[in-house]
């Protein structure tokens, strides 16, 4: 590990690094008293649970010498709900609700996973308009996502007004997904084998119009951030993760792409109609706190381009597949019918049977690969619900990621891998 | 309409796309390996949507290492288990990535109740807090594992929530915060 | 005091005074957790802005700070914890909770959650909602003012027992 990581140490610092390698009195650390803890400058900061440089619940220890991280340790389940578990527990149909809760800045992105999952077991494909309308739905959950990741890592880092812009531009978005389903942040948007209710009239337009308007706040984020002297002293050459180490701590999405690993899932194992809408995968080299915003800044402009593409090839169409088993009954006949609504008491009493079979599905998630592995052995419940979310093997990664970097840029480190407790705990 | 039905809009081409590439792969495997695998279970035959070999638990390594090097899924996507209430009880379940071609697999070692794993640090660093996690939820003891810890319950807890025996609602409660173990940053 | 200043003075109760302090300068201790933490950061965002209502400062500082909104899941490796930040709290001190999550364990009645913070710190205001929209908190914010003007939150009458007014 030490070897591998070395080459992550900065060069400018004071500090001899080849000192840092064996560490005589790591024992002694933790057991002496607060007389000879300055002894030889080392010290034990704790950051965390509750912290507001740490994005949620989670928790990190740092061990000082000087001002420099010499080894951190990450501790998290501070927000852990037993996802997995209630997954073996709840109906297929249940289950939805559960899904909103991973990655909360981004909950249409697991609700369309989760979604295709379900449906790939059961073997149902979405008519047209439906796929679409997931589409545009990820990818404005995934501008959300990245507007508050680069949000939030310039506040912590000092830039508040930037926060300001973008978030000003979040809440445009959150009036958008209001119309679609009627909630802001846990949507619940999507059905087994369809979405709840169809995009009311002129919501592409709508769309269009904010689109339009978001280009031009993030051209201005740009202008007002990426160039800022104090912004690349403070991101530059920070953090820095390379090529190799992401893929052995299997990062994806922005974070692995900063660093030249150049997967996207939308590209590669195209799903839905990302075959067939045109977008580009940015990637840059160093792998630095930097590169993880520019990339991200970059990513919402090309999720601009897709959301405009969709908006413009969507057409009027059934919303639901065209399959008895995930159907919920039309209200209409529950109310006037016997039949009807002994359909919909069954439909959410007893939920509906997936056939026996396993399935991973992953999809290109804000953070990264976001993938459901689904056990079913039949029923209406599943054997196994494995949600694998990007944050945890990010998080994994922030520990080589800040060794031999300044305590002020775990902060930075933090922010730009945009780490959300509801995935990384589930 | 099940799991092998084609659906174009979830990667339902992927039995054409990947066909050749998965056959490749199971037999280098089956040719390389002919002790190491109990079962190979193919997408279009099985419920499964991806190759799933059974691999035994002693010669897994030298199949993974080979899986990674050789054949090139350097990329672990995701290691969890299952609890199958069944004898062997256990499957740890791993999904490969190909960076280079986008394959994936899945391997499966069947485990039973107190059986040991040896750990795959070495071959992924990442495997670190997955195994942990498994340790965790399922119990499973992993052999080599520098730091074989509870991951997302209180150090304190007592039972393994994943199994398919603990119940759902088994709280614990404590009513200090969780102790700093002094062993965490040696 | 009449409208040309010739009384300079009027009478009120102490007590009603310090209330009327207190109330129009909240200290948050923003305890956000997930999803909901989300909302309450759009909260005190310009759109909503939470400083309209004298609650803008937020301290990370228990020490600091008066109000404590939970927002979010509290389950049973982190109940001990917020109990701790509790303590370290000055009196008097209120707490909002604020989302399903933390007022009743919500959606999760699963083994690691704790089925509503009222198990671990008193709480004077819930707020419904998963999340609750902002304009739920603003409105508990507002509802916590008027408790605290009418001295009904639960710190402010622990100390009136302990000065045995409480009846």
């Amino acid at each position: 590990m030490s070897d591998s990581n070395s080459k992550n140490f900065r060069t400018d610092s004071p500090l001899d690094i080849a000192r840092w390698g064996n560490p005589s009195s790591d024992d002694a650390l933790l057991k002496r008293d607060n007389d000879d803890i300055f002894e030889d400058s080392k010290v034990l900061v704790n950051i965390g649970p509750t912290h507001p440089a740490m994005h949620g619940a989670f928790r990190c220890m740092a061990k000082l010498n000087g001002e420099i991280i010499e080894k951190s340790y990450c501790e998290f389940g501070y927000t852990h709900r037993g996802k997995e578990k209630l997954g073996e527990n709840r109906t297929y149909h249940q289950f939805v609700v559960y899904t909103d809760r991973l990655n909360y800045c981004s909950a249409l992105i697991n609700n369309v996973t989760y979604a295709m999952s379900v449906e790939r077991l059961m073997g149902i494909e979405v008519p047209e308009r439906a796929v679409w309308i997931r589409m545009m739905c990820a990818e404005l959950a995934r501008v959300i996502d990245h507007l508050i990741c680069v949000g939030i890592n310039a506040v912590d880092l000092g830039a508040f007004s930037y926060f300001l812009y973008g978030y000003h531009q979040r809440e445009k978005a959150y009036t958008l997904i209001e119309k679609l389903c009627g909630a802001r942040l846990t949507t619940s948007y999507t059905r087994i084998g369809g979405l709840m209710s169809d995009a009311p009239d002129g919501w592409e337009r709508e769309l269009k119009e904010w689109i339009k308007e978001t280009r031009d706040v993030v051209d201005e984020m740009d202008r007002l951030l990426t160039e800022n002297r104090i912004w690349m002293k403070r991101t530059k050459g920070v953090a820095i993760m390379n090529r190799e180490d992401c893929i052995k701590y299997s990062f994806t999405g922005p974070n692995a792409r900063a660093a030249g690993l150049d997967v996207d899932l939308r590209r590669d194992q195209p799903s839905m109609f990302y075959d067939k809408v045109d977008f580009d995968v940015p990637v840059a080299q160093t792998g630095d706190v930097f590169d993880r915003y520019y990339v991200r800044m970059e990513e919402i402009r090309q999720s601009l381009n897709i959301l405009t593409q969709c908006a413009d090839r969507i057409k009027k169409g059934p919303i639901w597949a065209d399959d008895k088993r995930t159907r919920i009954p039309e209200k209409d006949r529950v109310y006037n019918t016997m039949e009807g609504l002994i359909h919909h008491f069954k439909f959410f009493m007893s939920g509906f049977d997936v056939p026996k079979g396993e399935a991973y599905t992953p999809f290109e998630a804000a953070n990264g690969e976001l993938g459901f592995y689904i056990v079913s052995k039949g029923g209406p419940t599943a054997h196994r619900m494995r949600i694998r979310g990007p944050s945890f093997w990010h998080y994994q990664g922030l520990d080589p990621m800040i060794r031999g970097e300044y305590i002020a840029d775990l902060v930075a480190a933090l922010g730009s891998i945009n780490v959300i407790a509801g995935e990384l705990d589930r | 309409m099940n799991i092998n039905t084609p659906i174009h809009t979830i990667y339902g081409y992927f039995n054409e796309k990947f066909g050749t590439e998965w056959k490749v792969v199971a037999e280098s495997l089956t040719a390389h390996f002919p002790e190491a695998i109990e079962a190979t279970l193919m997408p279009g035959v099985a419920d499964v949507d991806m190759p799933t070999f059974f691999l035994k638990k002693d010669q897994a390594h030298a199949v993974l290492q080979n899986l990674k090097d050789v054949l090139g899924f350097n990329f672990l996507t995701d290691y969890t288990a299952t609890d199958e209430e069944l004898e062997p009880r256990f499957h740890l379940v791993i999904h490969l990535m190909s960076l280079s071609t986008k394959c994936r697999v899945r391997i499966k070692i069947k485990l039973a109740d107190q059986e040991k794993m040896p750990t795959l640090i070495s071959l992924w660093e990442g495997a670190n807090w997955a195994e942990r996690e498994i340790y965790d939820m399922f119990g499973i003891h992993f052999e080599g594992h520098p730091d074989l810890r509870r991951i997302l319950m209180d150090m304190r807890w007592e039972g393994h929530p994943l199994r398919k025996d603990y119940p759902l609602r088994g709280y614990q409660v404590f009513l200090t915060p969780e102790p700093l173990d002094p062993e965490l940053l040696k | 005091m009449a409208k040309d200043g010739s009384s300079d003075f009027f009478t009120t109760k102490l007590d009603d005074m310090v209330s009327w302090a207190r109330k129009n300068s909240l200290f948050p201790l923003p305890f956000g957790t997930s999803c909901c933490g989300i909302e309450l950061m759009s909260t005190l965002a310009s759109g909503y802005d939470m400083a309209r209502f004298g609650a803008e400062v937020v301290r990370f500082s228990p020490r600091q700070s008066d109000l404590l909104v939970v927002a979010g899941i509290v389950n049973l490796k982190m109940a001990p914890v917020l109990r701790n930040i509790y303590d370290q709290m000055a009196d008097p001190k209120w707490v909002i909770s604020m989302g399903a999550c933390a007022s009743s364990g919500g959606i999760f009645n699963v083994y690691s959650v704790t089925q509503g913070i009222d198990t671990v710190v008193p709480v004077d205001v819930y707020v419904p909602g998963c999340p609750p929209a902002p304009e739920g908190l603003l409105n508990a914010l507002l509802r916590l003012k008027e408790m605290i003007a009418n001295g009904d939150t639960h710190s402010q009458r622990r100390e009136k027992a302990l000065r045995g007014e409480l009846s």
